[in-house]
């Protein structure tokens, strides 16, 4: 098992610094000179060169390079050329907002998916079952920018209920600022849940044909006892690992929706850096996301390995 | 948004019939995507409006008998503008995918036949792709080379090359080890006559499944690079972009908003209806073979 | 209804989104970008300005909101007769927030430090006239230029020649210390940025205790906040299409007032065919300026035939000269050489006036025959391609800076444009000093341009405030991009 761990950890170490080359390799063909856009339509050129010289932009590319990465290692993430802040502290910030809207919709969709999954497979072939799959079906069909702005046509064009979008900070407690990620939460949430609703509803009527269940009932427990006590125990397993890939990419997934919503998380950070070509904000927030991608693949990878040995030997890419 | 529908297939029913005619979803999914294709081919000649020309005395007309749908704020008539919106989600939808089935089903089948250092370095350049969250590399790309029709393809058929190698080589591995194929191997049968002959029907089905799946995942991708901004470029119209204009318009205009998004949906459902019907019809137990993969 | 009612309080209550009407010293402000930095003298965004001209940094003189000039930290000024020697007296008693005083040695600071070789100030531009600094004693500055500037006292108003301290210089950008009426109270990036009194201010206290810049970027959630509360006053509304509904809300007035933004279809005078001046002409006729204010605009704005604004005294309306023609144009560009059409590049930033207005003039040339490639960019694509290495045909943009009609004097300007008729006729501008002498010659300078058409001239931008009805003091014009809110009160 050890050795196990070793090998895959070297090969997520190599991973990284893969994708950190790709990274800024990409930012290197970058159009658009960030000294040029921080100074704007009439700088001069000695006033552009002397920003480009504190900005470090005029040494070699590979320098830059090992600077970043080692920089990086050592927990400094740089100075925003935008913002003129720790990009630590930036992404901090606006974790504040992405994370609790991440948790917000994996808690909303986890509600909403595991009993409707759990009722469609124990009605399967049932009308609740056809209308609980058909909305599933809808809702991984919907996307979920187009429902966030039905969601905002409804609640706040139409009835006026809520704002429209915005995020009031945190300083004025903390429930105005969970309810302005509310409707946003809601819009992530729907495909998350009709994804996972599907899941646990065929994972559900597998382990309901497996051999035991179908002891238990012969045993005559009853119905309701086999369903939760056994079937429910056993079949979460798929939908929980699928939750646990999901979250790395719900918080990618985010881009859009707080571009929907005007919410000042991660995604829209991204966004605007991309466009202000604040390159060192780019690099380190790609950098952790896909670092946290292949980190949970790497954690399901050894849970999987922990529970079938099987699997530490061979080929598990299949 | 995310798929794990492969994973998530409709179980055949018990006692049900496996005729394509008898299967509702199939049938619906099969009606829908004709209808969206039908809709797109007739785009390419005809439409009610021209789309690129404005007409801004007539702006934000409600639906009528001259203009169906009515008109957005420059007069154009929406119909027709959803009508050319469709046949760019189907360029969008087929040439992502064609790029995804092109390169990415040889390498899988190549790493199938020929294991060694350069099937273990595409699987693991592939196990790198999917690391990169698809839809915020698809922005990077874009920004990179300029965003339009061509980028957004280019960038969200990528992200398909990865999928369809690890499908490919994933089905073409089972295949590879069964008796016949390995008696083939022994009797010395060219490798390419094995692939032709063995494998390539063996991997047709889940291909199509999965084809017409990220067909579906292509127009949502496009869509969501559109209403960013990066996608389909004007005057060109496309359903992603439309919706873009219409959000400062909700107050006074929101079918404008309305039209486009159900489009996209609809035709998203559409072809997961499809995919999951032809899985179903295929071959039940395809229901493992493809593996989820994020927008 | 009744449960309507209650079910509308539970959820806003539920939602913590409802609006709560905002405490009457209080004041938000919603704008449309957010400041890189807030130190205006070492950057160009006008967002900076936005948030901290005369709010929270003082000049020597500042400007009003008619534009005229008025004294700011320096209390009163003399001119020598050949225009040559400014003496400022500057004001008793000012001290920065962090309880330095303020006096002449932070004047030499401030004007020497913008002047500096290493110094990263994004407008050297205005401080380039100025031979020496000196200060005399602790209330007095002079200043001496190589030659006389008609302009100075205004470009002294401007927010990079804002004064600061040699003790806090350096971390202005996040922890800006000026002079101003208020003081920086907290910024949460990307989304606010918190002001409140000074109590120390050397002059009339601000009658607000707390005001707060809301970054909202879109339009419809900007609309939004104004309908719930979260935002008092939108002072320049980017999307003139939701302008009506707050209009027709007895809680809002919509206060259209003035900008410096001509808005501009540039030409790059390097392209072959844009350098003949009949392909010029024919795109003039063939834009009709008022379907694009119409169309991309819903309505506001104001056309414009030259490279000037209307509401300037010496403005001359040149709109007639190139009436929308589509016959002529097709003949101008026959004329030209391309009776078979004309292929160009329309590259557009980001602003709506851009992106939409180049959806509605790609429209319109194709009618007579010029097909035009849509090139959308950010800003920085927009510097880098359009305006630092001109590798563009049509661009369109809004040129904001107050009286900027001398870019077209300007050698490498991104238009690529030389003319001896106007680089003589501003020559001459900048020397004169007889305001009649002035006018004409600023009336000659757009004639010229027009007469040239040097560039599709369309719209001068209108500032669309929407206020929450019972705020009194705020500018409705926009003289300089910043939102001066010292004088600002609820009634």
């Amino acid at each position: 098992m050890l050795d196990f761990v070793i090998r895959r950890l070297t090969v997520l170490a190599a991973t990284l610094l893969v994708a950190a080359l790709i990274i800024f390799l990409v930012m290197e063909v970058l159009p658009g000179d960030p000294a040029e856009v921080m100074l704007g339509l009439n700088a001069q050129p000695d006033t552009l060169a002397a920003l480009r010289a504190q900005m470090g932009l005029d040494r070699p590319a590979p320098e830059r390079f090992a600077v970043w990465v080692l920089a990086f290692l050592s927990g400094d993430l740089g100075i925003s050329y935008t913002y003129d802040v720790p990009v630590a502290e930036l992404i901090g910030e606006r974790m504040g907002v992405t994370l609790p809207l991440a948790l917000m919709a994996i808690l909303l969709s986890t509600l909403i998916a595991l009993p409707s999954g759990v009722l469609s497979a124990t009605f399967r072939g049932r009308p609740a079952d056809t209308v609980i799959m058909g909305i599933a079906q809808l809702g991984v069909a919907v996307p979920n920018f187009w429902f966030a702005i039905l969601l905002i046509l409804l609640f706040a064009v139409s009835l006026g209920w809520t704002s429209a979008g915005g995020f009031p900070g945190y300083e004025d407690g903390i429930l105005p600022a969970l309810g302005a990620l509310l409707l946003p939460a809601i819009a992530l949430a729907l495909p998350q849940a009709a994804i996972l609703a599907r899941v646990t509803r065929s994972a559900v009527i597998d382990v309901l044909g497996e051999d035991y269940i179908r002891t238990a009932r012969a045993k005559g427990l009853s119905g309701g006892v086999v369903l939760w006590r056994h079937a429910v125990r056993n079949a979460l397993a798929a939908p929980l690992t699928i939750m646990g890939l999901q979250f790395s990419f719900l918080l990618a997934g985010t881009v859009i929706i707080e571009n929907v919503f005007y919410l000042p998380g991660l995604g829209r950070l991204i966004f605007q850096a991309i466009a202000q070509r604040d390159l060192i904000v780019v690099k380190d927030i790609v950098v952790l996301l896909v670092g946290l991608v292949i980190t949970v693949n790497f954690i399901v990878d050894m849970l999987y390995a922990w529970a079938d040995p099987r699997l530490r030997q061979g080929d598990n890419n299949v | 948004m995310s798929d794990i529908r492969s994973i998530a297939a409709v179980r055949p029913r018990p006692g049900f019939s496996h005729r394509a005619t008898h299967h509702p979803g199939f049938v619906i999914g099969g009606i829908i995507t004709l209808v969206v294709l039908l809709t797109a081919a007739l785009a390419l000649v005809w439409t009610p409006y021209p789309v690129t020309s404005l007409n801004i005395a007539e702006k934000l007309r409600p639906f009528s008998a001259e203009h169906l749908l009515g008109t957005d704020h420059f007069g154009r008539d929406i119909l027709s503008m959803l009508m050319v919106g469709a046949g760019n989600s189907v360029l969008v939808g087929l040439v992502a995918v064609g790029l995804g089935v092109g390169l990415g089903s040889p390498l899988g089948l190549y790493c199938a036949m020929r294991p060694g250092l350069i099937s273990e370095a595409v699987m693991r350049a592939s196990d790198l792709a999917f690391a990169f969250p698809a839809l915020l590399t698809a922005v990077m790309i874009t920004a990179i080379y300029g965003p339009g029709t061509i980028n957004s393809i280019i960038a969200i058929g990528i992200f398909n090359i990865p999928v369809f190698a690890r499908l490919t080589r994933g089905v073409s591995l089972s295949v590879w080890k069964m008796e016949y194929v390995t008696a083939a191997r022994a009797i010395g049968v060219p490798s390419l006559q094995i692939a032709r002959r063995h494998m390539l029907p063996n991997i047709a089905s889940p291909l199509i499944v999965q084809a017409t799946i990220q067909f579906a995942l292509a127009i949502l991708a496009e869509a969501g690079l559109s209403y960013l901004g990066l996608g389909t470029q004007p005057p060109q119209p496309s359903w992603g972009k439309m919706l873009h204009e219409a959000q400062t318009m909700l107050y006074f205009a929101p079918m404008l908003a309305i039209l486009p998004g159900a489009c996209i949906a609809v035709t998203v459902l559409g072809l997961n209806l499809l995919g999951d019907g032809l899985r179903d019809l295929l071959d039940p137990k395809l229901r493992h073979a493809a593996k989820p993969r994020n927008t | 209804m009744k449960t309507k009612l209650f079910a509308a309080a539970f959820l806003a209550a539920g939602l913590g989104m409802s609006g709560q009407a905002a405490a009457k010293d209080g004041l938000t402000l919603g704008i449309g970008l957010e400041p890189p930095h807030l130190d205006p003298t070492a950057g160009a965004a006008a967002a900076i300005d936005e948030v901290v001209y005369q709010n929270v940094f003082e000049g020597l003189t500042r400007i009003g909101p008619d534009g005229s000039v008025l004294p700011g930290l320096a209390a009163e000024w003399d001119v020598s007769d050949d225009g040559l020697t400014y003496s400022f007296k500057l004001r008793d008693g000012v001290t920065f927030h962090d309880g330095t005083a303020f006096d002449s040695a932070d004047v030499l600071f401030s004007i020497n430090r913008a002047m500096a070789e290493d110094s990263t100030n994004a407008q050297k531009g205005l401080f380039e006239p100025i031979a020496t600094v000196a200060a005399p004693d602790a209330a007095t500055v002079t200043i001496a230029l190589k030659r006389p500037t008609g302009h100075f006292l205004f470009n002294l108003g401007w927010g990079d020649v804002v004064m600061v301290a040699p003790e806090s210089a350096d971390t202005n950008k996040t922890a800006p210390v000026g002079t101003g009426p208020f003081t920086f109270d907290r910024w949460s990036k990307g989304s606010e940025i918190r002001l409140k009194r000074n109590d120390a201010y050397w002059g009339d206290a601000a009658k607000l205790a707390k005001v707060s810049f809301k970054i909202m970027p879109d339009a419809a959630s900007s609309a939004a906040a104004l309908m719930s509360g979260d935002i008092d006053v939108f002072p320049n509304f980017g999307a003139p299409e939701l302008l009506e509904q707050f209009r027709a809300d007895p809680r809002f007035e919509v206060v259209v007032g003035t900008t410096e933004g001509e808005t501009i279809l540039s030409m790059n005078h390097a392209n072959k065919a844009l350098s003949d001046i009949r392909v010029r002409r024919a795109i003039a006729h063939a834009v009709d300026r008022q379907a694009i204010i119409d169309g991309a605009m819903f309505g506001s704005g104001t056309t414009i035939g030259s490279h000037f604004a209307p509401h300037h005294p010496a403005y001359v309306d040149l709109t007639g000269m190139y009436p929308h023609d589509v016959a002529k144009a097709k003949a101008l560009l026959a004329e030209a050489g391309y009776a078979s059409g004309l292929k160009l590049r329309l590259t557009l930033p980001p602003p709506s006036y851009a992106r939409r207005g180049g959806e509605v003039i790609a429209a319109q040339l194709a009618t007579v025959g010029i097909e035009t490639e849509i090139i959308p960019v950010e800003w920085a694509q927009w510097l880098k391609q359009v305006f630092k290495t001109t590798d563009y045909d049509l661009t369109i943009v809004s040129h904001t800076e107050p009286f900027d009609i001398g870019i077209y004097a300007r050698d490498s300007y991104y238009f690529n444009y030389k003319s001896e008729r106007f680089n003589k006729v501003y020559a001459e501008l900048t020397e004169a000093v007889d305001p009649a002498k002035r006018k004409a010659l600023i009336g000659q300078a757009q004639t010229v341009l027009a007469e040239d058409s040097v560039n599709g001239f369309l719209f001068e931008l209108a500032q669309n405030g929407v206020w929450k009805k019972g705020i009194k003091g705020l500018w409705a014009n926009r003289p300089i991009q910043a939102n001066d809110v010292t004088g600002a009160y609820w009634e």
